[in-house]
């Protein structure tokens, strides 16, 4: 079962993350909606389904058509079809999203990694009913039934329950999750970017000048590497100092000495130092199926 | 310099051609919809998620660039929700749910569909037993919204008028049947998902709107009108009932997955028999629809005891064959 044995962990950016086994076997990690994503999205839907009817019912009023039977008996109908089906309808549609989805790039998937089939899609949404519709009314109409106060009292907080189950697990799944199985997650972006390793550096000159031995690649590990990767890749305003100094550590760190006549670059350096270092950890894995996570591990 | 080019930077100048290509293909089904391609590009799309896929475990392996394993991530996840998001058209999708899916489930849950049955009966019996007795009953289990000038102190007359007040204006038996749809319907999905706690609300429910139907039949049997209610209750009622019964049917599937998750964990056995009882919900929801129309229309239309029966029978007669044979064979549900 994914939602259990799948560990808690965290994708690199620090988010709750989850792998989806594919049916092609392959997992891929995905990030899960924050709780908070998740109710904005919710209530835009909201906005979205009360306004819809808010206009309906006036247009209805002002048409007089409060008079008419059929008129009456239409608008009673698509409001009851709208608050049923708004959502069911939309993630049928557009593939696991609604509007206040779509706006917060958050999509539904099945927890097993399968298509995302309609009765699942279906199932979580009927359970909005009970999770917000029910309690809002007994907000809305207290005590219409004439029970007891403690009785209303009592229903409510059961009720509410289902309500702030997404507080409750892990997963942020609410009560329509559990029903139907599925997680709702975050679409990715990512863009493709220029691979370090080949970029810049074939210059015979530079390949001269920054050479590396053995002893030297065998001080870092992935973390280090990945790191350095970043600071490449950064292209914010303090970027360039940040390299510098970067190079600098690194150079004292592994014990590096230019050659004579040759003035030291760092960036021709560290992006040397990031060509050499990613040849050997990954000559590593590959060759002799060791992986060096970082400088600690030995 | 060729010599000096790493494993993983081969790799990827040999296969970003096919990622690029899928990007695209991606990018613009996210902009414009499936429809806005091409029949050769979308024959595309799963071969270049797939090649893609692959490039992603490859690149697990091999390659330590951070910037492509993430973006090979995202495209296999973008891909991803592009292929599996959702299986059918709506049109496919309905044609399969009443054909093969709704049946099915039903079947499948035959038996929480007549425990339900047999609870609604047994509150129907408990009523008209107890109000029998003790007229005065009939206060504790008709809700005031429903008694419209039906009570124990009401003449006879009064009592037989409803059953063959015939509603003139077409209109009138619209908003009539809408109404009492989307109040039925209300109630039948509030009955399944309370289902969800431990099923013991959906008893009640159940239990409950047996009662009031039962003291209604008392107090009509006591004035010696029981045949006549008993027919005009029948042309809707055994459609509506059965409505009512299969979202009770869907509620208890709900609560016994919890209670009693079987082999599986809990959270496995709710996520795979959730989906069976939402598809029953929305089944009893359409028999809602069909049981308004048949009140709404059949019911004013018709006032002869022995046609209402019969009219009554047929539909249930009907939804036991519709039940029972439709999609026979072809099962092995798809929760579809």
């Amino acid at each position: 079962m994914a939602s259990r044995s799948a560990p808690v962990d965290h994708n690199e950016r620090g988010r709750l993350a989850r792998q989806i086994a594919t049916p092609e076997g392959v997992p891929i990690t995905a990030t899960l909606a924050s709780r908070g994503e998740r109710a904005i999205a919710f209530g835009i839907d909201l906005g979205i389904i009360f306004v819809s009817l808010a206009i309906l019912w006036v247009l209805l009023i002002l048409q007089g058509g409060i008079f008419d039977g059929f008129a009456l008996a239409a608008t009673l109908l698509v409001s009851f079809a709208v608050r049923s089906f708004y959502f069911a309808f939309f993630e049928l549609r557009w593939r696991g999203a609604t509007p206040g989805k779509r706006m917060l790039n958050l999509r539904v998937v099945d927890r097993e990694g399968g298509p995302l089939v309609p009765a699942a899609v279906l199932g979580r949404n009927l359970m909005r009913e009970v999770e917000v519709f029910l309690p809002l009314s007994f907000l809305l109409m207290p005590n219409q039934s004439g029970d007891q106060d403690w009785a209303v009292t009592l229903a409510f907080l059961w009720i509410g329950l289902f309500g702030l189950l997404p507080l409750f697990n892990r997963d942020n799944m609410r009560a329509g999750d559990l029903v139907a199985g599925t997680w709702v997650i975050v679409i990715p972006k990512q863009a493709l970017l220029r691979d370090l390793a080949t970029a810049h550096v074939q210059k015979s000159d530079a390949e001269e000048a920054y050479r590396f031995t053995q002893v030297q690649l065998e001080i870092y590990g992935v973390y280090e590497l990945q790191v350095l990767e970043e600071v490449l890749r950064d292209a914010g305003p303090r970027s360039a100092a940040n390299r510098q100094a970067v190079a600098e550590s690194i150079q004292k760190k592994i014990g590096f000495q230019p050659p004579a006549g040759v003035a030291f670059e760092p960036v021709k350096f560290l992006e040397s130092f990031y060509k050499a270092q990613r040849k050997r950890l990954e000559s590593d894995i590959v060759v002799r199926g060791r992986r060096r996570k970082s400088k600690h591990d030995r | 310099m060729k010599r000096l080019e790493l494993k993983s930077s081969e790799f990827r100048r040999e296969r970003q051609a096919t990622w690029t290509e899928l990007e695209h293909l991606i990018d613009r089904v996210d902009a414009q919809g499936l429809a806005s391609l091409s029949p050769e590009q979308v024959s595309r799309l799963p071969l270049l998620y797939r090649a893609t896929l692959s490039s992603l475990s490859v690149a697990k392996a091999i390659s330590l660039d951070r910037n492509l394993l993430v973006y090979l991530e995202a495209l296999s996840t973008r891909a991803y929700l592009c292929l599996y998001g959702s299986r059918a058209s709506l049109f496919e999708a309905l044609g399969h749910f009443f054909l093969t899916s709704l049946p099915a489930a039903v079947r499948d849950a035959r038996w929480y569909l007549f425990i339900s049955i047999a609870i609604l009966l047994s509150g129907m019996v408990t009523g008209l037993w107890l109000t029998l007795v003790e007229p005065d009953y009939f206060y504790t289990f008709v809700p005031e919204s429903l008694v419209q000038g039906r009570s124990p102190v009401s003449s006879n007359e009064a009592l037989r008028e409803p059953l063959y007040r015939g509603v003139s204006a077409s209109e009138e038996v619209t908003l009539f049947a809408s109404f009492l749809f989307t109040h039925n319907a209300e109630i039948g999905i509030l009955c399944f998902t309370l289902g969800l706690a431990l099923g013991l609300p959906t008893l009640v429910l159940l239990f409950t709107n047996g009662l009031t139907l039962g003291a209604f039949i008392a107090l009509y049997v006591s004035r010696d009108m029981g045949i006549e209610l008993s027919a005009w209750l029948f042309v809707h009622g055994t459609t509506e009932l059965l409505a009512v019964a299969l979202c009770g049917a869907g509620g208890l599937l709900l609560g016994s997955s919890l209670l009693f998750p079987g082999r599986h964990d809990r959270l496995a056995t709710l996520a795979r028999q959730g989906r069976k009882a939402a598809v029953i919900a929305i089944g009893a929801v359409v028999l809602f629809f069909i049981a308004a129309l048949l009140e709404g229309i059949a019911r004013q239309a018709i006032s002869e005891p022995s046609l209402r029966f019969l009219i009554g029978g047929l539909c249930l007669a009907a939804w036991a064959a519709y039940f029972a044979l439709v999609g026979r064979g072809k099962d092995v549900p798809r929760n579809g």
